[in-house]
């Protein structure tokens, strides 16, 4: 909301000088921050001044222009010209060029003189121009950034002025004047008027407050009107669409007069464009009182007002030229034509007041805020009405407001008011707020006095009464007919605490009960992620937004599989619209990012959730507000929420440093995405069982599965498949690892069990064994783990050989194996006896022949 | 190298003179040498069998037994001079030798390659463990919970009426199809409603996470980002004590000199509301207020949306931006850098923040 600070001024003790800041500095002690200053002096200075054309000199030009040399006359005749400077005319009298054609000899127009500053840092000299000297300039709006119009220059008469030459035509046209903006909450509707800021501003400065509304005289009744009906057949929560319509009447209007400079000057401060007298009268009373306004062109309307809700197939022409199909729940204004306005939102182009319009039927309707909101959001019609309306318009305002536009429109239109009127509803009931009196202390922690909490309401405009009952001394508060925002005791205490100051609460500091401190799942996440960072990879953190084909490319193992992920409604773009079912989609685009940046040695890893939906999505319907939900209703809710486990990957690029002297960078192969995996499963200890892969995003011949001990697969780690990285442009034999990380976490003991350490001598025995090639060397070890028995400490895979020496599709594997005993020193035989029944097995299980 | 040759006369053992001046050969000898390799010359010429000294004390089995005595011992004394000075010189060459191998292994230690990557955690990571690490000191619980929520959990049981404008002010993400109300939370006070909804009271919880709202990538705007959110739920709380704690918060986090001040505001989930400023006396461009986020006393419907009386308990809440966080305690002045995964963002901060 946009406040011009002498608007401000009419009501409220602002000091002379202050300036816009001064103001909105006092606003945000009582919660209204600070948006924009708008200020016409910040990009505009005089001389800027009336003067009169004496005479124009038509001059055609060799390009076909025709430009006009006028003497235009700056100061009274007969007086002395005070300003003085360099191509200021003594005389009083300025030789200007004009290209413009839409003003004649005898015209008052406005002087920008030599030493002016126009908005674009456009600073008016004398010059030498078309064999002239000219000195100065005539301004249009557009040139003095009042205004869009620039076929030409202003010509003061055409909105209404006759002021005297030389008259500063920056006072005249309100160009001293400035507007704080201020944000309002979207609680508090009433400070979308004068009348809501400058209570605010009494409020935070401890000043006086004159009420606008006090300044109008409404009559208390009207009867014998324009006849309105107000006939919802379908209130929205019980609540009538329209509970009261003010029609007042005004006749023998002059639509077409100008509006007056200190008019348009306050709308245009307020963020309002000037449309025509009586529509811009509607916006200003609007602005003052908080009361939107619509004015009907009478002679346009046919019939009775009726208020009510559209049916089915209606449409409207809406102000702006469009037409709209209107909504069942959409409530209308109608005449015996049809639909003439969607009632708050906007009015009809039908019955729209014009230039030529004589008589005026003036609304000042209340309506529901949540029938309003619905049809703005329905036709995605934001209107300054609507957003009044939406947040609550005081009832009591409409016939005051109404009567300020018919005394504006007599005043300034030439207009007569008809006696009669029109106003029909029913004022709702006022809201009562019983406070017990150590509520509000007990909430803030200041123990407010009597006078604090009785004076703070009274100035809202609340009614209070002290009452004494049974459960202790409370206060019985009317709320005022503009706050409804007010409803329980916590209002009324944000109130009390907001206009003693918030500054005035004291700090105390609650002490907790002792806690647990994070848990295991939030203490092992971290360790896991601190690990993957201290062994070298970098953490990143991409968007979860990916595309179609990303998530069935990554999120699931073999192409064409049935997959399902979440689509969002309105994402930020189409082609990012699905939510992520792996991270490394968005790791991907990392690296490529990093590698347009000219970094290629990449180990990029991210933790983060993954979006996995299950057969039930969400839930029909959601429980209403401000109560707890059944045990049925919430299990429902719970279980509408799609499993989001955290996944952990990693994409390794280039090599594993940069290169260096005395140092070459070993290249990242499939073998380290595993190791990322090992290492996560060291970390937690938890076992990563390793076992040849398949999954669509990796190379097929160099991917592994990444399995618990139970069998449950929890991930992949291999290159990534050559094809895929050519199709993202990634470097060849990229690496990446994805493992469900919250698996792991759940997998890790609880508690481990410490393991004998034997100090007895250790029997060391190596053992090559020639298989198929196609055994994995992680079975054949966990074969000679099974067969060695007890006495096997540990055993390792040190050699693959194939090749000379072996036959044709076999491999070696050369393993070696430490023996020991927890009781004893082992004989060299027993160790023996042990390392044969190891390979036994795997002659038996693989066919394994020692070498 | 030597002038006792073989074959040059063997001195008589008894010739002391002789001797003498065999062995003062020797030790001269010895004392030239200048390499260990030399010295191992010297030594041969010098001690080996066929040397003066070795001749000539082989020469003392052919003397009569009356002599042999006084020549053993002229013998004994001779050997040991020219031992004892082979023994010095040997490990004077040694430790010679030694130092210079030593001085010749000399590396340029700045030249050192970097054989190890450095890893790095990303600061809005490790930022929000170090403000769950303040909370966890003051005995508080941290609470987590899922990024796409049932709109239930994200508006109606925060108390935004189904028609309030603020419920649209929050720019949100819904997931399809609509019928199944579900979206992406827009801020983590869902996850205050099922801390309520599953906790013993009193309730002292930090819920730190990602939320998301459709607004545009550019230098102060994310369309997805952190926030950190406390509740405390108990009998008897009071705005003085949401101050005393965000007071206490913001001096661990920022210093002893640290200040908060509030100023009304609205949000449907608290009642009363405040906007939360932190003085910053580093700020670039000179100290100043700085908006960090809001607060307030948790509004009695969001008690009753999880079953808790509020006759009886009151709590207060607040919720403060980590980018934002980021932003002005570590001067990131554009908020892509933390967007983009650019690896220098992450690798200027290492594993701090």
């Amino acid at each position: 909301m946009r406040i011009p600070i002498s608007w401000l001024r009419e009501f409220a003790q602002v000091p002379a000088g202050a300036t816009a800041e001064d103001v909105m500095a006092d606003l945000v002690k009582v919660g209204f921050e600070e948006e924009a200053v708008h200020r016409p002096t910040d990009t505009l200075q005089g001389p800027i001044v009336v003067g009169q054309v004496l005479s124009i000199v038509k001059e055609p030009q060799t390009n076909g222009k025709t430009i006009n040399w006028c003497q235009v006359r700056v100061v009274p005749d007969g007086q002395p010209q005070s300003l003085t400077g360099e191509g200021i005319d003594p005389s009083g009298v300025q030789g200007i060029i004009c290209g413009a054609h839409n003003f004649v000899a005898g015209d008052k127009v406005v002087v920008t003189l030599p030493g002016a500053v126009l908005p674009g840092d456009f600073r008016i000299s004398a010059r030498q121009t078309y064999g002239h000297l000219s000195a100065g300039m005539i301004a249009s709006v557009r040139e003095l950034g009042i205004g869009e119009d620039h076929d030409g220059i202003l010509v003061l008469a055409r909105i209404g002025l006759d002021p005297e030459i030389g008259t500063d035509a920056m006072e005249l046209l309100g160009l001293y004047d400035q507007a704080a903006e201020i944000n309002v909450t979207p609680d508090r509707g009433y400070a979308f008027s004068l009348r809501g800021v400058a209570r605010e501003y009494a409020h935070a400065t401890g000043t006086s407050f004159t009420d606008p509304a006090s300044r109008v005289q409404a009559p208390v009744e009207l009867a014998g009107g324009f006849g309105v009906k107000l006939n919802d057949g379908a209130p929205i929560y019980g609540k009538p669409g329209c509970d009261r319509f003010v029609a007042r009447t005004v006749r023998g209007v002059d639509a077409a007069k100008p509006t007056p400079p200190w008019m348009t000057s306050r709308l245009r401060l307020a963020g309002v464009r000037s449309i025509s007298l009586p529509v811009d009268i509607s916006n200003y009373v609007m602005l003052e009182l908080g009361q939107p306004i619509h004015c009907y062109d009478l002679d346009k309307l046919s019939g009775d007002i009726v208020v009510r809700r559209a049916v089915a197939g209606e449409k409207i022409t809406t102000l702006d030229g469009k037409e709209r199909a209107l909504d069942a729940e959409d409530l209308l204004i109608t005449d015996g034509s049809g639909a003439i306005g969607v009632a708050g939102v906007m009015g009809g182009a039908a019955t729209e007041v014009s230039d030529s319009t004589t008589s005026i039927l003036v609304e000042a309707a209340h309506f529901d805020e949540v029938s309003i909101g619905r049809s703005r959001r329905r036709h995605k019609l934001p209107s300054e009405a609507s957003k009044r309306f939406e947040r609550g318009v005081d009832w009591h305002m409409a016939g005051i407001a109404a009567q300020r536009v018919v005394d504006l429109l007599v005043e300034l239109a030439g207009g007569t008011a008809d006696e009669a009127g029109t106003d029909v509803g029913t004022a709702p009931d006022a809201v009562s707020i019983t406070l017990p009196a150590g509520f509000a202390a007990a909430r803030i922690g200041i123990d407010f006095t009597e006078e604090q909490i009785v004076t703070s309401l009274e100035d809202l405009g609340a009614v209070v009464e002290k009452n004494g009952t049974a459960a202790g001394l409370c206060y019985d508060v009317t709320a005022p007919s503009w706050r409804n925002d007010l409803e329980t005791p916590e209002d009324l205490t944000e109130e009390i605490a907001r206009l003693v100051g918030y500054d005035k609460i004291p700090a105390t500091l609650p002490v907790a009960p002792p806690g647990r401190g994070l848990t295991r799942v939030q203490l092992q996440r971290r360790r896991l992620v601190q690990a993957l960072a201290a062994s070298g990879l970098t953490e990143v953190l991409a968007y979860p937004f990916v595309s179609k084909a990303a998530n069935d490319t990554f999120g699931v193992a073999t192409e064409g599989a049935p997959h399902k992920s979440l689509k969002l409604a309105n994402p930020i773009s189409e082609e990012q619209g699905y939510l992520r079912t792996s991270i490394l989609p968005g790791l991907i685009e990392v690296a490529k990012r990093n590698h347009s940046r000219g970094f290629r040695d990449l180990a990029l890893f991210e933790a983060g959730l993954v979006f996995l939906p299950g057969e039930t999505l969400g839930t029909a319907s959601i429980p209403p507000l401000g109560a707890k939900p059944s045990d049925e209703v919430l299990d429902a809710l719970y279980d509408g929420v799609p499993d989001q486990p955290l996944y952990l990957a990693a994409v390794l690029t280039g090599h594993e440093t940069t290169a260096a002297a005395g140092h070459t960078p070993r290249a990242w192969d499939w073998a380290d995405a595993l190791d990322i995996a090992r290492t996560a499963g060291d970390v937690l200890g938890v076992e990563i069982v390793i076992s040849q892969g398949r999954h669509q995003a990796f190379h097929p011949g160099r991917a592994a599965q990444l399995a618990l001990r139970t069998g449950e697969v929890v991930g992949y780690a291999g290159e990534l498949h050559p094809k895929l990285l050519a199709a993202h442009d990634m470097p060849p034999r990229s690496v990446a690892v994805e493992f469900n990380a919250d698996a792991l976490f759940d997998a890790a003991a609880d508690v481990i069990v410490a393991r004998h350490i034997s100090t007895y001598p250790v029997a060391t025995q190596d053992v090559a064994l020639v298989v198929p090639q196609e055994v994995p060397a992680e079975e054949v070890l966990a074969a000679l783990r099974e067969g060695a028995g007890g006495l096997l400490e540990d055993v390792a895979l040190f050699d693959v050989y194939a090749g000379k020496g072996i036959e044709d599709g076999k491999k070696s594997l050369a393993f070696s194996l430490r023996f020991r005993a927890g009781d004893r020193t082992l004989t060299a035989d027993e160790a023996s006896v042990a390392r044969e029944s190891a390979v036994a097995l795997t002659h038996e299980r693989f066919g394994a022949v020692q070498r | 190298m030597t002038e006792t040759l073989p074959g040059a006369g063997v001195p008589n053992p008894l010739d002391e003179a002789a001797i003498t001046a065999a062995v003062d050969q020797a030790v001269a000898a010895i004392a030239a040498a200048s390499t260990l390799d030399e010295l191992k010359a010297v030594r041969l010429a010098h001690t080996g069998e066929k040397s003066a000294l070795s001749l000539a004390n082989r020469g003392i089995g052919g003397l009569p037994k009356d002599q042999k005595a006084a020549a053993g011992k002229l013998m004994g004394a001779s050997r040991g001079r020219v031992n004892k000075a082979l023994a010095d010189r040997t490990a004077e060459l040694e430790a010679e030798n030694d130092a210079r191998i030593l001085v010749e292994e000399t590396v340029d230690v700045t030249a050192a390659p970097r054989r190890r990557r450095a890893g790095s955690r990303h600061p809005l990571s490790t930022l929000q463990e170090r403000v769950a690490d303040i909370f966890v000191g003051m005995g508080w619980e941290i609470a987590e919970g899922p990024e796409v929520e049932s709109e239930w959990f994200n508006f109606d049981a925060l108390n935004f009426k189904p028609d309030h404008p603020a419920r649209e002010m929050q720019d949100t993400f819904f997931v399809e199809p609509p019928e199944a109300h579900l979206l992406m939370r827009t801020h983590t006070s869902p996850v205050q409603v099922r801390s309520m909804l599953e906790r013993e009271l009193p309730i002292y919880v930090l819920c730190p996470g990602k939320v998301f709202r459709t607004d545009e990538l550019d230098a102060t705007h994310t369309p997805v980002f952190h926030q950190f959110e406390g509740l405390a739920i108990d009998k008897k709380l009071s705005m003085a004590d949401l101050r005393g704690t965000l007071e206490h918060f913001a001096r661990q986090m920022f210093g002893d000199e640290a200040q908060i001040r509030l100023r009304p505001n609205y949000f449907p989930f608290t009642e009363p509301s405040a906007e939360l400023d932190i003085w910053h006396p580093g700020a670039k461009g000179g100290p100043g207020w700085i908006e960090w986020g809001g607060c307030g006393m948790v509004n009695p419907n969001v008690l009753r949306a999880a079953g808790i009386d509020p006759d009886i308990y009151s709590g207060f809440a607040f919720g403060m931006g980590i980018e934002r966080t980021l932003m002005f305690r570590n001067e990131v002045g554009d908020m892509r850098d933390m967007i983009e995964g650019d690896v220098r963002f992450s690798e200027h901060f290492g594993m701090e923040i």
